[in-house]
């Protein structure tokens, strides 16, 4: 004989809370985002913006479009290029001057108390400039420097400077410090023992997040271009706000083809160095 | 024949460090081809050094870092700043939880379950997949002012859209890695491919998708912050509103909001990961 089934959900109470209680929470924020999709489907928003898609096929194609396109491109790889360079000259300094391995004084007993302030101090500087998107650094600096590429590449300068000296010293730190300890006990000068020490540990890695990182500054430097600071996305800004259907739909695809090139160059050179 | 250089050393602490220098010089050429891209890019680029450089400049960049103090502290700014903080914090999570809907969507296509599923709309669901991810949150949301107007909607569509990419991809990996065991034994009993999905796939695998997705929001409350510059609500617009009438106490007060949101995510993201760790 089979047992007697409930003829309720056992559960139902609990259903119930759970779907009010999501319902509760999901209302505030459908407001907050002024949730309208009927708005997309609205007389006043669906001719433009069928306009505008069917302008996509056939994608534009002339001559004198592509030349410009192919430019732009080069400027927003050059911008991601340039910006790393410089984010290097702040990365490395940063990274000698905070890395606790290469400290002399920790080699007995603690860290003297001014380098131990002086690391702090450079790690928070570090994460400073992190913090701050590279989006309103590029608004900052085109306010200063003017609109062109001059602004894009101090922006990726600034925040992948962060970024890369952080990420650089906590490679350095979980490594195995014995080498480094071993030359600087011995008398060695800390750029030395970071020479021979810590660098020829960690130099695949250390290349090999350099090399992400560039290719995600390509990534932002199209980004950046919205604001004024040059290349692709600049154009891309301009076709959009002209409602040139065909021009977007081209830039859209060389974008997706940068984009997926940097990726396979990216991950080739790193597959290479390790 | 070749020196067994992949082999691990006997000992693991003094293993030598990887052959980035070989004999062949591969890393000559590496160095060589990045120097001339290094060289290309700053040649091409019209860099204005001097402008930038100049004393002029400095002082100009020092009146405009003055001109953000004070920072707007009045009560009505504030709420205004509290306000778009939260429309911010609406907008990534609402963004995130349509894109985890219509990622799982289309990451059922996207996967194939077991040997015999002939999964033909692997690739194409793949592609469309990849697409929507290579396309930033910022771009998508500049394309979409165009039919869906200024203001958080636009955003939230254009979040939706990026990390509907992302996270489709991510969960039909996820989907195909799970342990076939389950579904398998549903399948031979005849049971059909949704409730294949629901009883033995989707249990599996949940809590993966539900860290994915968390981890997703983390990322969208970054971008959401910014994702405002084109129009697209939140601090970001206050931002570039503010920025655009040289009102600099407000456009400080603004960047304060965003930083403040952006490292309390993080502090709290580090403490959630901390305590899962442990």
């Amino acid at each position: 004989m089979r047992a007697a089934l409930p003829r309720r959900d056992p559960a139902w109470l609990g259903r119930l809370f759970w779907t009010g209680a999501a319902l509760a929470l999901l209302w505030p924020m459908l407001v907050a985002t002024e949730f309208r999709p009927w708005v997309l489907f609205s007389d006043q928003s669906r001719g433009p913006t069928l306009r505008f898609l069917s302008a996509f096929v056939p994608p534009a194609a002339g001559a004198d479009f592509l030349w410009l396109v192919a430019r732009e491109t080069w400027r927003t790889v050059a911008i991601a290029t340039a910006g790393i360079t410089l984010a290097l000259l702040i990365a490395i300094p940063a990274t000698l001057s905070s890395t606790r391995v290469l400290s002399v004084s920790a080699l007995s007993g603690r860290m003297a108390p001014l380098a131990a302030v002086l690391r702090q101090g450079v790690r928070w500087l570090l994460v400073l400039l992190r913090s701050i998107p590279e989006l309103v650094w590029a608004l900052v600096f085109v306010r200063v420097v003017g609109l062109g590429p001059t602004a894009g590449v101090l922006a990726i300068a600034l925040t992948y400077g962060g970024m890369l000296g952080k990420v650089y010293g906590d490679i350095l730190e979980s490594s195995d410090e014995h080498a480094t300890r071993c030359l600087l006990a011995n008398g060695g000068g800390r750029l030395q023992a970071f020479a021979y020490g810590l660098l020829p540990e960690n130099a695949a890695e250390l290349t090999s997040y350099t090399v992400y990182r560039w290719e995600c500054a390509i990534r932002s430097s199209v980004v950046l271009g919205f604001v004024g600071a040059g290349g692709l996305g600049q154009q891309l800004d301009n076709s959009t706000k002209m409602f040139a259907g065909d021009e977007v739909a081209t830039m859209l695809l060389v974008f997706v083809v940068l984009v997926a090139l940097a990726d396979r160059t990216s991950a080739w050179l790193r597959r290479a160095l390790s | 024949m070749k020196p067994a250089r992949s082999a691990p050393a006997a000992n693991q602490t003094y293993r030598l460090a990887p052959p980035l220098f070989d004999a062949r010089c591969k890393a000559c050429w590496f160095g060589v081809g990045l120097l001339a891209l290094v060289v290309a890019s700053f040649w091409s680029l019209d860099l204005q050094w001097r402008a930038f450089l100049s004393p002029d400049a400095g002082r100009s960049m020092a009146r405009f870092v003055g001109e953000f103090f004070p920072p707007d502290l009045s009560a009505g700014f504030v709420r205004k700043v509290v306000a778009g903080a939260i429309e911010t914090l609406a907008m990534s999570a609402l963004g995130t939880l349509l894109a985890a809907g219509f990622g799982l969507l289309l990451a059922l296509p996207a996967s194939r379950t077991h040997d015999g599923d002939r999964a033909w709309a692997r690739a194409p669901t793949r592609l469309l997949l990849n697409a929507l991810r290579a396309v930033p949150e910022l771009v998508w949301a500049a394309l979409l002012l165009i039919s869906a107007g200024l203001g958080p909607f636009a955003g939230t569509l254009a979040l939706a859209l990026h990390t509907t990419g992302v996270l489709g991809r991510l969960f039909a990996e996820a989907i195909e890695n799970a342990a076939p065991g389950p579904a398998a034994a549903l399948r031979t009993q005849g049971v059909d491919a949704l409730r294949v999905l629901l009883y033995a796939t989707l249990p599996q695998v949940l809590p993966q998708l539900i860290s994915y997705a968390l981890y997703r929001w983390e990322n969208n409350i970054r971008a959401a912050a910014i994702l405002g510059v084109v129009g697209a609500g939140g601090l970001g617009q206050l931002l570039s509103f503010h920025m655009g009438l040289f009102q600099m106490g407000k456009t400080a007060t603004v960047l304060c909001a965003m930083l403040l949101l952006v490292a309390a995510v993080d502090a709290l993201s580090y403490a959630i990961r901390r305590l899962l760790a442990r």
